[in-house]
């Protein structure tokens, strides 16, 4: 699998880490103006770190559902293309503001990507959905922001097992979920994050 | 898709109000190429401008949107109802202590905040009572800003919690989120605390064994409470703070408004008077 353009692993502290080219945001690491990506912190960063083939090349057009405070966001938008960028809680967009705002093809909306209708009339389709929301009913946001994703687009989602329902396992959440998204997506690939997020599914998949 | 759909769509190229305005509130079923369309109907030179405009103008739409919420946040709701308080005692206290001073200089001295008004409007203009005028200006400054407040509590509580708001008034409602320190909390209480939020010492003096049980804290201020017989008060407390609790968890949890709780909570009420009635 190869990283993405724009995307590369540099030596921060005599370490690799993945890092990609930007204004700093959330006081990560810079060297020689390459932003450390710490998969700690970041699911698509973790699938990017575990080797997960995300189809990412750089450039794409993406739409981001879950964009909370833009830490992942910020490297989204440093390899991407135009960004549109969803969040709900105001809470969380006043630092996604100050992403945007060194960021000129990031876009931040304040809506609820389960009212997809609310921003239908300014996204634009989509070569890619990253989709990271902590809500119940992760696969009907999914399945609602289909009409985003071009044909030959690509769905990046994390599952996290505990918005759905913390008293079960999560194996079965992930069960239930990925049956729910193959009504209108065909899985390309999934894994799990641990060990860098636990409870979380890695899921790509494309538009049927 | 349809042209008309777009975000930008009529719009005049710089009205940015407008343009926010659309962002905001605008739908449409199905996404299309709005950059392309965009620059089809003219409404920008190329696709480069389009994201430079589509940028400032969504930063601007989320930059407002925030901060309309924030302003709307319970914290902000606590103490502004905390302030209103505090202004309204502060202004009777002082109100007091003009009244007595008053009441040794003039022969005809009220009392009150009214009063204070009075000698502003120059009951005297003995340059002696220099000083009394000036402190009674501080009590009308007091009391006009409680006003402020209040009408500040009334406006932003419908926002904050929609349900509890309806149910309580806004005023009790933000006395509610104060007493437990914000909405969330409030949520997470049981019915029997929300009944007895702040009659605290009542409370604790009932738990050393030396008093009853409170019947009702700040709720007493609602209607369905102080109006109802004392005999049956017990019971309505008991049904207004169940009904209170469920509208702040609503509010809290999903924030949307349930006009049918409402009609729950006054068919209790009647149910709970007409009984007193019979006895």
């Amino acid at each position: 699998m190869t990283l993405p353009h724009g995307v590369e692993r540099r030596a921060f502290d005599g370490t690799e880490s993945l890092a990609t080219q930007g204004e700093p945001v959330y006081g990560e690491s810079v060297e020689d103006g390459w932003r450390q990506w710490v998969p700690e912190r970041s699911k698509l960063g973790a699938m990017l770190e575990l080797g997960v083939d995300t189809g990412l090349a750089g450039g794409e057009t993406v739409l981001y559902l879950g964009a909370a405070s833009g830490t992942t966001v910020s490297h989204v938008a440093d390899f991407a293309g135009p960004t549109y960028a969803v969040e709900f809680a105001a809470r969380p967009t006043r630092d996604l503001l100050d992403v945007a705002a060194d960021r000129h093809r990031l876009f931040p909306l304040l809506k609820d990507a389960r009212a997809p209708e609310t921003y239908a009339h300014v996204v634009e389709p989509v070569d890619v959905i990253v989709q990271d929301v902590a809500t119940r009913g992760q696969a009907d946001v999914a399945l609602a922001n289909h009409r985003f994703l071009q044909d030959d687009g690509r769905l990046i989602m994390a599952v996290k097992a505990r918005s759905e329902d913390v008293t079960r396992d999560p194996d079965d959440v992930f069960a239930d979920v990925t049956d729910q998204l193959e009504t209108e997506y065909e899985i390309l690939e999934s894994r799990r994050l641990e060990p860098f997020h636990d409870d979380h599914l890695a899921v790509i998949a494309c538009p049927r | 898709m349809s042209t008309e759909d777009a975000w930008f769509y009529g719009l005049p190229p710089d009205d940015e109000s407008a343009a926010k305005a659309r962002i905001s509130e605008g739908e449409a079923n199905e996404p299309a190429d709005w950059p392309e369309v965009a620059v089809e109907t003219g409404f920008v030179e190329d696709v480069e401008a389009y994201y430079d405009k589509l940028h400032s103008i969504t930063t601007a739409a989320a930059n407002a949107t925030v901060q309309e919420r924030e302003r709307a946040d319970d914290q902000q709701l606590k103490h502004a109802v905390r302030a209103m308080d505090d202004c309204e005692r502060t202004a009777n206290e002082l109100a007091e202590r003009v009244a007595e001073w008053a009441g040794t200089r003039l022969s005809d001295a009220g009392t009150g905040v009214e009063y204070a008004r009075e000698l502003v409007r120059g009951v005297t203009t003995d340059p002696a009572d220099a000083d009394l005028r000036s402190l009674a200006q501080r009590v009308v400054d007091l009391a006009d800003e409680a006003a402020d407040l209040r009408r500040t509590v009334e406006t932003t509580a419908p926002d904050v919690a929609p349900n509890l708001s309806a149910l309580a008034g806004p005023v009790l409602a933000a006395r509610l989120i104060s007493l437990a320190g914000g909405l969330e909390s409030l949520a997470k209480k049981p019915s029997g605390t929300v009944q007895v939020l702040g009659a605290e010492d009542a409370l604790f003096a009932h738990l050393q064994g030396s008093a009853p049980s409170p019947k009702h804290g700040i709720i007493y201020t609602h209607e369905y409470v102080s109006g109802t017989d004392p005999d049956q008060r017990g019971s309505a407390a008991r049904a207004l703070a169940g009904k209170l609790t469920i509208a702040a968890r609503i509010d809290h949890y999903s924030g949307d408004r349930r006009p049918e709780i409402d009609a729950e909570l006054d068919e209790r009420i009647e149910t709970i008077r007409s009984r007193g009635d019979e006895t």
